[in-house]
């Protein structure tokens, strides 16, 4: 994915979603959990049915999904970003 | 037109006037982000997204709600209530609701009920004094919900909600409550009050603008019910022909009022800044003030609630002799005083009450009237009754 902003080094991944409010829902627990993550459109690789999805750190994704679970929020997938 | 001198006292109908900050985010909202929400990926429309994401947040948290995404918006409560009754109620379905329901109850049940749903009401005292127990007795072997208005439009009573909830939780039926007179003023808890469907309206005690209003889905209501009234485009699954079958979206297609909702999110934040107790308390001194003054007028008639604890900011009155749309013309002519003179939209609250066809003259300040305003409508009513007693 080119992506002049990203400064992060480590390993990135995303979630996809159903709709923009359950991105924007995962978005809100991430801060709330302090863990790092960004709403970014969705990589062409990759199909979703909303336009967003969260960009976050690949070693976070299963506590990410576990914490997702845990609050009830539905996310389409984890992906792995090369 | 600006505000000036007038002094606006029908804030049962809609708060006037707004916070700042509400117009203010409005504003900013249409100079600044002005795109569809949730329809692209580009920031402005993730930014509008954002907005109306938050403004759920605010209204779940307003309610001790704990997921935001049964929170459902649409364009006002009306249209909430009636999703959710016709969406839920199906012929041979029987309901239990009061004899002081708002029409936005009242028409659905009498629609829903030509097409074989039975109804119910539970008597109500002249002062909106209810027993929880009635509904307990009303229950029978096809009743699915409750549904009942929280605090009456038409003189301010509130009904002790958290005891028919419970009632509704022992019975196995589902709760529906009409918080328009009510929410953001009082305190209300999805689960401790057991309510099931809270519907809301964002322009009255919210401050939003109008065109906001929605509800919040508790879990105990069966997956897919309520069945949706519209569908339509929602930005999700644009790939299919079918509703989404997923919170928010299945309720919500077509563009959002985004712009009053961003009025709303502002409203919300003020509210929950200022705290409810601090709202609560200047309206209840306001609504003693003015019913103090009242009572002091031998010609003029109050309708209220037992008292200013449980009661909104809402009272009627009837001054002897005069119309009420007479009297509700001098008020504002005369003196800048704005209230609504009437039948409030709810014949059967008016039955109770013995005001019916006649009407009354409503009287609701809100959180911005200030003292002085209550005193000039205290004055203006105690001439009108002398003018009119010299007549008689």
């Amino acid at each position: 994915m080119k992506n002049p902003n990203k400064k992060e080094s480590l390993p990135q991944a995303v979630i996809l979603f159903f709709g923009v409010s359950h991105a924007l829902r995962g978005e809100s627990i991430l801060k709330e959990a302090h863990l790092p993550g960004k709403l970014v459109p969705v990589p062409r690789q990759f199909s979703s049915d909303c336009g967003v999805c969260l960009r976050i750190n690949r070693e976070d994704g299963e506590k990410i999904l576990a914490l997702f679970t845990e609050k009830n929020l539905e996310y389409d997938g984890l992906r792995d970003l090369d | 037109m600006t505000r000036g001198k007038l002094i606006y006292l029908d804030n049962a109908a809609t708060s006037f006037p707004k916070p700042p900050e509400v117009v203010e985010a409005v504003r900013s909202y249409m100079t600044e982000v002005g795109s569809n929400p949730g329809r692209s990926g580009h920031r402005l429309s993730v930014e509008a997204a954002r907005t109306v994401y938050r403004t759920r947040e605010n209204i779940a948290r307003l309610f001790a709600f704990p997921d935001p995404l049964r929170v459902v918006f649409t364009q006002n409560i009306t249209e909430a209530l009636n999703l959710v009754l016709r969406g839920l109620l199906r012929r041979g379905n029987h309901v239990v609701t009061t004899a002081m329901e708002h029409n936005s109850v009242m028409r659905p049940l009498r629609d829903l009920e030509k097409i074989g749903v039975e109804l119910s009401l539970v008597p109500v005292g002249p002062r909106g004094e209810l027993r929880p127990d009635d509904f307990d007795a009303a229950v029978k072997a096809n009743t699915t919900l409750f549904v009942l208005n929280h605090g009456s439009n038409v003189h301010g009573a509130v009904v002790p909600l958290r005891d028919i909830g419970r009632i509704a939780r022992k019975r196995n039926l589902l709760l529906v409550a009409d918080t328009a007179q009510t929410a953001g003023v009082l305190p209300i808890d999805m689960e401790e009050d057991h309510i099931d469907i809270l519907c809301f309206t964002g322009h009255k005690g919210l401050l939003g603008p109008t065109g906001t209003g929605g509800f919040l889905l508790g879990s105990r209501v069966p997956e897919g019910f309520p069945v949706p009234l519209k569908s339509g485009g929602t930005g999700s699954r644009s790939d299919r022909e079918e509703q989404p079958d997923f919170l928010p979206d299945m309720y919500e297609c077509g563009t959002l009022n985004a712009a009053g909702l961003a009025g709303l999110l502002a409203g919300t934040e003020w509210i929950l800044g200022q705290g409810l107790e601090a709202i609560r308390e200047k309206e209840k001194a306001l609504l003693s003030q003015l019913m103090e003054g009242i009572t002091a007028i031998p010609e003029i008639r109050i309708y209220a609630g037992t008292g200013a604890a449980d009661m909104t900011a809402t009272i009627s009155i009837d001054l002897e002799g005069m119309e009420p749309s007479e009297l509700g013309e001098r008020l504002d002519e005369d003196y800048g005083i704005m209230t609504r003179a009437g039948l409030h939209c709810a014949p059967a609250a008016h039955k109770t009450l013995g005001t019916y066809p006649r009407g009354t003259i409503r009287l609701s300040p809100g959180f911005f009237t200030r003292e002085e305003d209550i005193d000039t409508t205290i004055r203006a009513l105690r001439e009108l009754a002398g003018e009119n007693r010299k007549k008689q």
